[in-house]
């Protein structure tokens, strides 16, 4: 029995990660367990340049959920290669760079640094980030700006490239086959939904940047929708994200159609989620006789 | 640091809206400085699904024992407030940096100004520095007197002044009235409370030495979702930044914007 999952350019011993911008560049989880038990790990968003983002609060509890407005801090392309990727270089577990920019340019240059390094496996296009004002999401939900932005890092770039699709938009069908024709290598979905909440006391938004972006066990359903969507139309890897919190999400996600999965809001509530689910996914394949976690997805949905 | 279900010992009621929970469990043994925190999930269930950052009030490494003490606010902290004896909760922590005591002698004056829920994680620190031989006193600020909790407690230590807004309990007012009507001196200041009366501190005494710890909005309570950022008085618009769950939650006297 295999948990393997051979991804381009992440070879991963089983098929679960953190989700990029849930669990920083893996110094903090490093202090709690050893980070060689994951699948791959998806590093907070890069950016050219260093960035503060939003004022607090940046948090906020919903139903079954959160919203966060961070807005993509990150120390910055020179300081995510000298510090962080010196300090993660260490680790036998395979890197999924997240990269973010406002212009196609800041894309292409953070694209070409991170990957020259030789110390990630694949980047991933955030094209999906509702925080920005700048940009960023309008890549996200144009097809032919998503298209375009593709192509570009995809020459940039020498590793393979996912691109992480917005799921605040009509059809994501559209933005999978778009991205694909362009020579996307894979798919991450999904990236969190707009949202919002009112203090009704203080009548005001409770997130200093107004909207957020939601995520956790509330956008599940959501998410298992797109993908089992977007794996009709294509054959591209998909890691599929979005509340994944017990090992029965997991499989959900796999029958689906995702290849592998990215835990993201539940590493914030229980620090050990990714092991304890990696543990428990094995215990269930041997359970069920399974000779490869990929039968799970070759089998898919009974409709 | 520990993800540990800790066993309720207690859970009472000790001002209005205000409960008391003693818990036991491994993790006190872990507890380093007083004015660390604890970050609670209030259910098992997914609803509310995120922990809820607790400074630790007091603790008793020799017993086992720690105390919380926490306002019922929101949906996480009316569940915690209905949880009895012998139940669990589900506790990471010590989390955070707290109180630093080396750079306080025996002869030294501390004054420690308490506002509201900011009170509790300076009441182990009060007893710490009472233990150690320093002179303390105490300023605590509340809204009306039935908020007021543990001036008694920390007449153990040294000195308590009160004051409410209200005037119903102590000297009408705010804590920053009572350091002038009682014209208090101190070489070390040690302050938790809203961030007004943090402002109002550190604007009082802009050259005083201390420390005050603060309280934010957090995810993981770990350091890695970035929730809880603040910016440092040195580059007050810029990209410098510290995370109040790892970086503090207590900080020296004007280190970050408030």
């Amino acid at each position: 029995m295999s948990l393997q999952t051979n991804l381009p350019g992440l070879p991963m011993k089983n098929p679960v990660m953190p989700a990029s911008g849930c669990f920083g560049f893996g110094e903090e989880f490093a202090k709690w367990y050893d980070l060689n038990t994951l699948g791959a790990i998806a590093l907070k968003a890069t950016t050219a340049e260093p960035r503060f983002g939003n004022e607090t609060p940046r948090v906020a509890e919903t139903p079954a959920g959160m919203l966060n407005a961070i807005g993509l801090q990150n120390p910055g392309l020179e300081k995510v290669v000298s510090e962080k990727l010196a300090w993660l270089k260490a680790l036998e577990t395979p890197l999924l760079a997240n990269i973010a920019g406002t212009t196609m340019e800041d894309y292409e240059k953070v694209a070409a640094e991170l990957s020259s390094t030789n110390l990630i496996g694949a980047l991933e296009l955030n094209i999906s980030c509702p925080n920005v004002k700048e940009g960023g999401i309008a890549f996200g939900t144009d097809p032919d700006l998503a298209a375009e932005l593709t192509k570009r890092v995809k020459k940039a770039a020498s590793c393979p490239v996912y691109v992480k699709l917005s799921p605040n938009v009509t059809d994501i069908t559209v933005l999978a086959k778009a991205v694909e024709q362009a020579g996307a290598d894979g798919l991450s979905m999904i990236n969190t939904l707009s949202g919002m909440k009112i203090d009704t006391r203080s009548k005001k938004p409770l997130l200093a940047n107004g909207s957020g972006g939601l995520s956790g066990p509330a956008i599940k359903p959501i998410a298992i929708r797109m993908i089992y969507e977007v794996r009709k139309q294509t054959e591209l890897p998909i890691i599929g994200m979005g509340g994944i919190s017990t090992c029965d999400d997991i499989i959900e996600f796999l029958m689906a159609g995702a290849d592998a999965v990215a835990v993201g809001t539940a590493n914030f509530t229980n620090p050990f989620i990714c092991p304890e689910l990696i543990e428990e996914l094995e215990k269930w394949t041997l359970e069920q006789g399974m000779t490869s976690i990929q039968d799970i997805r070759r089998q898919g949905v009974i409709s | 640091m520990k993800k540990e279900n800790m066993t309720i010992c207690s859970n009472q009621e000790i001002a209005e809206n205000t409960f008391e929970m003693e818990l036991t469990g491994a993790l006190v043994q872990d507890i380093q400085a007083p004015g660390q925190f604890l970050h609670i999930k209030p259910s098992h269930e997914n609803v509310p699904l995120l922990r809820r950052p607790l400074s630790i009030c007091d603790a008793d490494q020799r017993g086992g024992t720690l105390s919380i003490i926490y306002r019922t606010e929101g949906i996480g902290t009316n569940l915690l407030s209905k949880k009895t004896n012998g139940e669990t909760v589900d506790v990471l922590g010590p989390l955070g940096n707290g109180f630093s005591l080396s750079d306080i002698n025996q002869e030294q004056t501390a004054l420690i100004v308490g506002g509201g829920v900011g009170v509790p994680p300076l009441y182990g620190l009060a007893r710490e520095l009472a233990r150690k031989g320093v002179h303390v006193e105490t300023v605590l600020g509340f809204s009306d007197a039935e908020a007021l909790f543990y001036e008694d407690a920390f007449k153990e230590t040294g000195n308590v002044y009160v004051s409410t807004v209200d005037g119903s309990a102590g000297q009408k007012g705010f804590v920053t009235d009572v350091i002038d009507q009682e014209d208090l001196a101190f070489d070390r200041l040690y302050a938790c409370g809203p961030t007004p009366m943090l402002k109002a501190l550190e604007n009082k005494f802009p050259k005083a030495e201390g420390f005050i710890s603060l309280e934010e909005r957090m995810g993981c309570g770990i350091g890695a979702c970035f929730a809880c950022v603040c910016h440092t008085q040195t580059d007050p618009e810029g990209s410098e930044y510290r995370k109040v769950c790892s970086d503090g939650p207590v900080f020296p006297l004007r280190e970050v914007v408030l």
